[in-house]
């Protein structure tokens, strides 16, 4: 089993870091990955996206250029990117910064308003991880009790923000 | 547990791990990452870290560290590497051991600052000034770049002459999960008698030093390094062989480019085609040998060079192949990088036509 | 027979390849003397330079690296941050310093690395055979400028000692000259202090010694260090330019 991601959006979306919940909730899983980003000036204020690979045993390149899977946290990179996904593949759209439609039929998209389960969670800034959990279940990726372990650990230095990330994580998964 | 690490984290991490208590660098895009890790991590360990003026000077220091014994290092992407050619040409006359890091971006000039492979010839033919080379890393992953970081201070000392790991831009930025070694204890690393330590006086004086006015003595230099680099290419030369026995078409790729080539492979053995690659991990001393020996095998038709360049290592896998079959290129340059699809495509297309 | 006087310990017995009234001789006598009367055999790493003190760790009895032109203060950067308990020194010409290595003096300097640098400013290229160096007069004949320095065509020499002073990172900035016993003494003064304020930690020192050229001056020996008494100094004037 091979899965291609491409993340796309603002700088400060937390763009990057959807990625980097995958990857480590992949490595949890036991599985190989690769995250690449896009570096440079477009780093700052700009776009911004990263390619995430998942593989039962090892990831060759790590260059995507047909994604099982697009989230488009904004317009521009949802029209960037919305013709590369493979046909039966998925498109997630932040739905809250995105109000056209996709175009395609022959790929499942998910609209989901993420900044307001985000603020339903109590916490406008968890809106990256309703986009991870709705994209782990849809993909049918990790399990919500792995993708929680992972979140906890990468907040263990900050305890207070855990309960609205795991909340959040939860709202995305039931999305 | 495996670690998540970026390719440039990994590396500096490792260069710790192996020993290096010594880094000098200047800020460049893409490897800033490396000096940013290492100015945090090496007081750690009672290491030095300085961000110098220029990369002129970031390479005399590693001169300076280096011949009086320590386990320096420095790390830059190709502009500020054409800077620090003249240093690198001193260290390899003086025969030092040091690591340097490229993370090659697209050039020439100030070019841009996404990957690229550009950097082969310099890196591999000399870059700077005289007969010498350097024994030249083209990690392919993560674990890979660290596995080699974390011995190139090994090779630099046992061979007296700095290890180049050439990045190609995406394999300091990219993410993988790492398993990392222990700390190599300082303590067990060899002595270097010819060290400018300040002990030397008398008789015991070392001198650190690439200047032979007498052109006897400078042919007998030269020599001596030439030795060592006949010593490298029997005993380190390293590469991969994937699906090379009933190759019909024979890939020839390094670092990332290698990666996209596999999985371009794999898509192409589905449709039937046959197709294998030779993946050099060190660039100097080249796998001849290897490229030589699938030469020879009858089902071969063919080797496509591929690279992020206009065709440099092209010119090595042509002397190695020497005629005994076609080579050919595809590369992407600027920054641009093929994807696996592209790869596919192009020998489709060639092989149909 | 009683000794009266002795060589050095810290220079070799190699002789010296420098010409006849050239001061490179008595400046690498002054530094050996004052490593040795600081009891710093054994203790000493040297930065050689690219111009005609190149050959330099042929001469002082203690372990040196030989640098890349203008590189020797990012060298002993090198050495010293690695071997914080060795006494490190670069010996530099005018042109190695003033010029191709303008970058690196200013930044050792700023830096406050705890070296001692020697700067040997002879206003001529003397190595590649007489050629204007950054320190070199107006109205000075070099091979590149055979009517004399001109302002308008060449700029202006550059005061090493006086630009540096300005930086906060040096401990001690001084110029001296290699004129006449008086001023030998002086210079050895500086230079020994530079080398004790290495000792004691204080960072940065550097000692700028006028010095003869005869060879490329075209000049005699008596004539050359008449020139840096009456002509150098008004440039570069003696004094300690910087000491805390």
């Amino acid at each position: 089993m091979e899965e291609k991601i491409i993340i796309a959006g603002f700088g400060g979306q937390g763009v990057l870091s959807i990625g980097q919940f995958i990857a480590y909730a992949a490595i949890e899983d036991g599985k190989a990955v690769t995250w690449l980003p896009s570096y440079g000036p477009e780093m700052r204020g700009g776009t911004s996206n990263c390619s995430v690979v998942v593989n039962d045993d090892e990831v060759a390149s790590p260059i995507v250029s047909c994604p099982d899977c697009l989230i488009a946290m904004n317009k521009p990179s949802l029209y960037k990117f919305v013709d590369k996904v493979k046909a039966g593949g998925t498109i997630i759209v932040n739905s809250s910064l995105i109000t056209d439609k996709v175009e395609r039929t022959d790929v499942n998209v998910l609209y989901i308003d993420a900044t307001d389960l985000a603020l339903k969670a109590g916490n406008a800034r968890t809106a990256n991880i309703v986009i991870l959990g709705a994209y782990c279940k849809m993909r049918n990726m990790f399990n919500q009790e792995l993708v929680a372990k992972v979140i906890e650990k990468k907040f263990a230095n900050k305890p207070k923000v855990i309960p609205a990330n795991l909340k959040a994580l939860e709202l995305g998964f039931n999305a | 547990m495996k670690k998540l690490m970026k390719g440039n984290e990994a590396i500096a991490e490792a260069a710790v791990r192996g020993g290096c208590r010594a880094f000098f660098g200047y800020p460049i895009t893409p490897q800033n990452e490396i000096p940013e890790y290492l100015s945090k991590r090496l007081p750690e360990v009672g290491g030095c870290f300085i961000q110098a003026e220029s990369e002129v000077s970031a390479i005399n220091m590693v001169y300076g560290a280096a011949g009086s014994g320590a386990r320096a290092m420095t790390s830059s992407s190709s502009p500020g590497i054409s800077l620090k050619q003249e240093g690198i040409s001193y260290i390899c006359g003086a025969e030092l051991p040091c690591v340097i890091v490229n993370m090659v971006r697209g050039g020439p000039g100030l070019g841009g600052i996404q990957p690229a492979q550009s950097d082969y010839f310099q890196t591999v033919k000399g870059g700077g000034h005289g007969d010498y080379h350097m024994l030249v890393y083209g990690p392919g992953s993560v674990q890979e770049a660290l596995d080699i970081m974390y011995d190139a201070f090994d090779k630099a000392d046992e061979y007296r002459m700095p290890v180049m790991i050439l990045g190609d831009g995406m394999i300091g930025q990219i993410m993988e999960a790492v398993e990392l070694p222990e700390m190599k204890d300082p303590a067990t690393f060899p002595k270097k008698e010819w060290a400018t330590d300040g002990t030397g006086i008398g008789a015991n004086r070392r001198i650190v030093n690439s200047l032979y006015i007498e052109p006897d003595v400078l042919e007998a230099v030269n020599h001596r390094l030439f030795d060592r680099y006949a010593t490298l290419a029997e005993k380190e030369t390293r590469y991969e062989a994937y699906k090379v026995e009933d190759a019909e078409i024979v890939i020839v790729a390094y670092g990332t480019v290698a990666r996209i080539c596999k999985s371009a492979i794999n898509m192409l053995r589905e449709k039937g085609y046959k197709v294998g690659m030779i993946r050099p991990i060190t660039l100097f001393p080249f796998p001849t040998k290897a490229i030589e020996a699938v030469a020879s095998q009858e089902c071969v038709k063919e080797f496509i060079s591929v690279e992020l360049s206009m065709g440099q290592m092209i010119e090595d896998v042509k002397l190695a192949v020497n005629g005994k079959k076609t080579v050919s290129f595809y590369g992407r340059t600027g920054g641009n990088v093929m994807s696996p699809e592209d790869v596919a495509e192009f020998i489709i297309a060639k092989e149909n036509k | 027979m009683a000794v009266v006087f002795k060589k050095t310990s810290m220079l070799t017995d190699v002789p010296f390849h420098y010409c006849p009234g050239c001061g490179h001789g008595i400046a690498h006598r002054l530094v050996a003397e004052c490593l040795e009367e600081l009891n710093l055999q054994g203790k000493v790493v040297g930065i050689a330079p690219v111009g005609c003190a190149v050959f330099a760790y042929n001469y002082f009895n203690c372990d040196v690296q030989e640098a890349a032109h203008g590189r020797a203060p990012a060298v002993a950067t090198g050495v010293k941050r690695c071997n914080p308990d060795k006494v490190v020194f670069a010996y530099q010409g005018d042109g190695d310093l003033a010029s191709i290595g303008t970058a690196e003096i200013i930044h050792a300097a700023a830096r406050g690395e705890n070296i001692t640098v020697i700067f040997i400013n002879n206003a001529i290229y003397g190595m590649t055979g007489g050629q204007m160096a950054p320190t070199t007069l107006l109205g000075q004949k070099a091979t590149t400028c055979q009517l004399g320095r001109n302002v308008a065509l060449n700029g202006n020499p550059i005061r090493v000692s006086e630009m540096l002073a300005t930086l906060d990172g040096p401990s001690y900035i001084a110029r001296v000259a290699l004129t006449d016993p008086a001023n030998v003494t002086k210079a050895k003064r500086a230079i020994k202090k530079a080398f004790e304020n290495q000792v004691a930690g204080k960072g940065f020192s550097m000692v700028e010694v006028l010095s003869p050229c005869p060879t490329n001056w075209g000049v005699s020996p008596i004539d050359a260090v008449k020139y840096v008494k009456e002509e150098m100094t008004k440039q570069f004037p003696l004094g300690v330019y910087k000491d805390c």
